[in-house]
């Protein structure tokens, strides 16, 4: 980086003395000078900065990177990264209130996450450890129901469980594993605690945007990237495939691996087809199949009909075969769970996997943990209230406004209540409902989630954000180093999902020891070396002649 | 290559050579009717009645006036043979396979789309219809010479060739059905317009040059019909679209049902003697050449397309 680079680093100086920022009325004028005196990240954890002006150990060096190229630049790259998105079309899609959709562009904000490698490699070792007993677990629930029997896991709670397929009992799925891609949402709260949010374990998405995250900020922010080389995400889709083909039927031969989408009108059709062409593996749609008499899937092809091995579905267990679950369902292929069944064809993940993705089974998560790996668990689950036991319910129906009430099986924030957002008369409402059946629901105290510093114009302010990283799992697990960061671009918003004004972010896990100095220091050091050492070269020369 | 992509890419490429052949017919009309007198033109329905929309087409207009054809047929949303809406649908197409076809070619057609709605006003204005439709035109052929150039020639390049080919030869059939009826009536003494007429019906096609290099005399109804229908050079003639329909079906598997649609239709095309027929017999002629070439979609369908999906009860 150029003069701009050393004068904004010497900006930056020493941190001031605990001074408070006086929020962003500042505005865009004083940014450049000593941006992160006026950071307003107190009362939540900021993954950057631990108090205005004051960076957090290993952050030092990108903190004073960002401030060095000052807020006009960076809000320039953020413009850049914008248009990088347009043109290179990557999208979501929402749904209008015409009942139509649009393609929207994905929002994105260029200032990454940064975690560092080490702590990063116990995050990933605690999903690695969660999956696994979470697969033990599903595979243990369709068998023989050890865990109810040892009346760790009660029986009341399975029979109640919406997720649970009896279809799918006694069924044997390649190497015992169920759910073969896993999408864990973490958060950290206040004190720096990173906690399993919830996992996902039916058809999780956004790992294409992790991936097209990672190829804007290579364009738009080139020299940081290079400096402190985050771990590379990009090798996921081959992780994928290589998943994906170890459940094949037919080891021996090339399997013939397909995506599943419901369709271009799906919201995560652009990943589908991502997905698809990344790996190489055709995308279908369920006309596309069919289940033969011998009981194989096939795809119908110009050159006829072709056997498929694997299948990557992203399509949920109800729509997936109109002869086992939903008879109406068109987007799924008759006799689909016969073949599966037969072990001619591979699902994954695998149906009924589902089960362990409710949100009361979360709330057992350490005991499974405990119970099948004699382990305590590395990540910790956000402390949680069942309120299928009697004391708990107690509490929670007490302390309704301060808890975040759930219920078990819905996603994207439906059906629950945020007790300190809530007026009086919606917290009623919602105790009668939590009374009526309280095996449905569970309570966790409002988290202060972390923030991460986002460009808004031409200033950094923070921003709540929460991080899925993805788990694969067959002959052996990989995690994605980091995952999809995203970001309430409101401020003060906890709501991350993109359909109601969220964002996303690139995730750096960031080696140890690299980005030690900032940029702007590395060159000024490496001018000085080069220039003693042709000092030292002229001396020696002198000293020959 | 799956069934449906299959489909979709035969389906997209007929939807662009319908765009183009659209805009063709109504530039050439709009010449054509400034060399004719008032009174006895044929106006604007002939076009109309070549893509044979007339009952949607009455339902929504009183009159056959320039303002109202030109409207239905590059931008009316309810016509789902107009411009705008073939491109979108082309666009919606290659939007579910956009994995199979070159990056450029998507862009290429999502251009074109955002051109064609985004400039509409243009388009039916008389001063901007001239530049507007050109550029579709131009835009059209650009795309298939980026597939041409850029494009594996694979299977499914062969089914982009099979879509465009049968929709191009289609039109050339609509094209001299409904011209050579409407030409002037055969009583009127001297007849000064029946050659500037059968001129439009070369220009339709863009045949006029290469008529005129291929036939050297003059351009009358046998030469014209001999030309546009049995001309084995012109990329626009119909013989010429089925032989390469042909060459594209020999490289597909499971050919044998549709390379019988093909013959037939050649064979239909050889025996006929063009100059000699009727204005009734022309008709009929055209209309079993029409059947021939539905035929042949049918085969192909059936043999390579994903059988159509079932109703639910």
């Amino acid at each position: 980086m150029p003069a701009a680079g050393t004068a904004g680093r010497a900006a930056l100086g020493i941190p001031t003395t605990g001074k408070v920022g006086l929020d962003d009325e500042l505005g865009a004028t004083v940014t450049t000078q000593g941006t992160w005196d006026h950071y307003a990240c107190e009362g939540f954890y900021d993954e950057l900065m631990q108090a205005p002006g004051m960076p957090r150990t290993g952050c030092e060096a990108l903190a004073a990177d960002l401030e060095a190229l000052g807020g006009d630049e960076l809000a320039a790259r953020q413009r850049a990264a914008e248009a990088t998105i347009k043109e290179m079309g990557i999208t979501f899609t929402v749904y209008s209130e015409e009942g139509g959709m649009i393609d929207r562009a994905w929002p994105f904000d260029v200032i990454p996450r940064a975690i560092p490698e080490q702590e990063w490699r116990r995050v990933e070792a605690g999903l690695k450890q969660r999956v696994q007993a979470l697969n033990l677990f599903i595979d243990d629930l369709y068998h023989d129901q050890r865990i109810v029997a040892d009346k760790v896991f009660p029986q009341s709670v399975l029979s109640k469980s919406v997720n649970f397929r009896p279809q799918c009992v006694g069924v044997d799925p390649p190497l015992g594993i169920w759910a073969h891609i896993c999408g864990s949402d973490l958060v950290r709260d206040r004190d720096g605690t990173i906690y399993v949010l919830e996992d996902n374990l039916r058809v999780p998405s956004g790992v294409s945007y992790m991936l097209e995250n990672r190829l804007v900020t290579k364009r738009v922010l080139p020299e940081l990237f290079e400096h402190y080389a985050p771990l590379p995400v990009d090798d996921y889709p081959s992780q994928l495939f290589d998943t994906l083909a170890a459940l094949s039927p037919r080891p021996a031969e090339y399997p013939e691996v397909v995506v599943l989408t419901p369709g271009i009108y799906n919201a995560a059709y652009f990943e589908h087809a991502y997905l698809a062409q990344q790996m190489g593996a055709e995308l279908v749609e369920g006309r596309d199949l069919f289940v033969g008499d011998d009981d194989c899937c096939y795809m119908r092809t110009v050159d006829g009909p072709a056997r498929v091995d694997v299948i990557y579905r992203r399509i949920d267990d109800l729509f997936l075969d109109p002869e086992a679950f939903q008879p109406d369902s068109i987007l799924g292929v008759p006799g689909l769970l016969r073949a599966w069944k037969a072990g001619n064809v591979a699902l994954a993940n695998a149906p009924g996997a589902g089960v362990a993705d409710d949100k009361v089974v979360y709330a057992f998560v350490p005991e499974i943990i405990k119970y099948y790996l004699d382990q305590d668990p590395i990540i910790p689950n956000v402390p949680t209230y069942r309120c299928m036991e009697p004391e708990a319910l107690a509490y929670v129906l007490e302390h309704i406004a301060e808890l975040v009430v759930k219920p078990a099986n819905e996603s994207g924030g439906y059906g629950m209540i945020v007790g300190p957002a809530a007026t009086q008369a919606e917290r009623s409402q919602f105790v009668q409902r939590v009374k009526k059946d309280p095996r449905n629901y569970i309570a966790q105290p409002t988290l202060g989630i972390s923030t991460v510093p986002t460009i808004v114009k031409q200033t950094l302010e923070p921003r709540h954000v929460d991080l899925r990283p993805f788990i694969l799992s067959a002959d052996r697990q990989s995690v994605t180093m980091g995952g999809l960061t995203r970001v309430a671009l409101r401020k003060g918003s906890l709501v991350v999902n993109s359909s109601q004004g969220g964002g996303s972010k690139d995730t750096w896990i960031i080696p140890e020891g690299a980005g030690a100095q900032s940029q702007a220091e590395a060159q000024s050091f490496a001018q000085s070396q080069s220039q003693s050492q042709s000092q030292s070269q002229s001396q020696s020369q002198t000293q020959k002649t | 290559m799956l069934s449906r992509v299959a489909e979709n890419l035969y389906w997209l490429a007929r939807y662009v050579e319908r765009a183009e052949d659209t805009a063709r017919i109504v530039t050439v009309n709009a010449n054509l009717l400034l060399d004719l007198p008032k009174g006895v033109a044929p106006g604007w329905r002939p076009l109309v009645d070549i893509t044979g929309a007339n009952a949607l087409f009455e339902e929504y207009y009183k009159d056959y006036g320039e303002r109202q054809v030109v409207r239905f047929l590059l931008g009316d949303e309810r016509h789902a043979g107009s411009i705008v809406t073939v491109l979108a649908a082309a666009r919606e197409n290659c939007r579910t396979i956009r994995d199979s076809v070159p990056r450029e070619f998507w862009e290429q057609i999502n251009g074109l789309h955002l051109f064609a709605a985004g400039e509409l006003q243009k388009g039916l204005a008389k001063t901007g219809r001239h530049a507007y439709l050109r550029e579709l035109v131009l835009r059209c052929q650009t795309l298939a010479g980026l597939l041409d150039g850029t494009m594996l020639h694979d299977q499914g390049f062969e089914f982009l060739r099979l879509g465009r080919y049968l929709e191009r030869a289609d039109m050339t059939t609509r094209i001299a059905d409904v011209q050579s009826a409407n030409l002037l009536p055969q009583t009127d003494e001297g007849r000064p317009y029946d050659n500037i007429q059968w001129v439009s019906v070369l220009k339709s096609m863009t045949a006029y040059q290469m008529y005129r290099r291929s036939e050297q005399i003059r351009v009358q109804r046998g030469p014209v019909l001999r030309f546009i229908f049995k001309n084995p050079q012109f990329p626009r003639s119909v013989r010429w679209c089925i032989e390469h329909a042909r060459s594209g079906l020999e490289r597909l598997p499971r050919n044998d049902t549709s390379l019988r649609e093909v013959g037939r239709i050649a064979r239909l095309l050889d025996g006929a003697d063009l100059p000699a027929l009727s204005q009734a017999q022309l008709h009929q002629f055209v209309d079993d050449v029409q059947l021939g070439i539905a035929a042949l979609h049918d085969e192909i369908a059936a043999t390579w397309f994903p059988p159509p999906s079932v109703v639910e009860p």
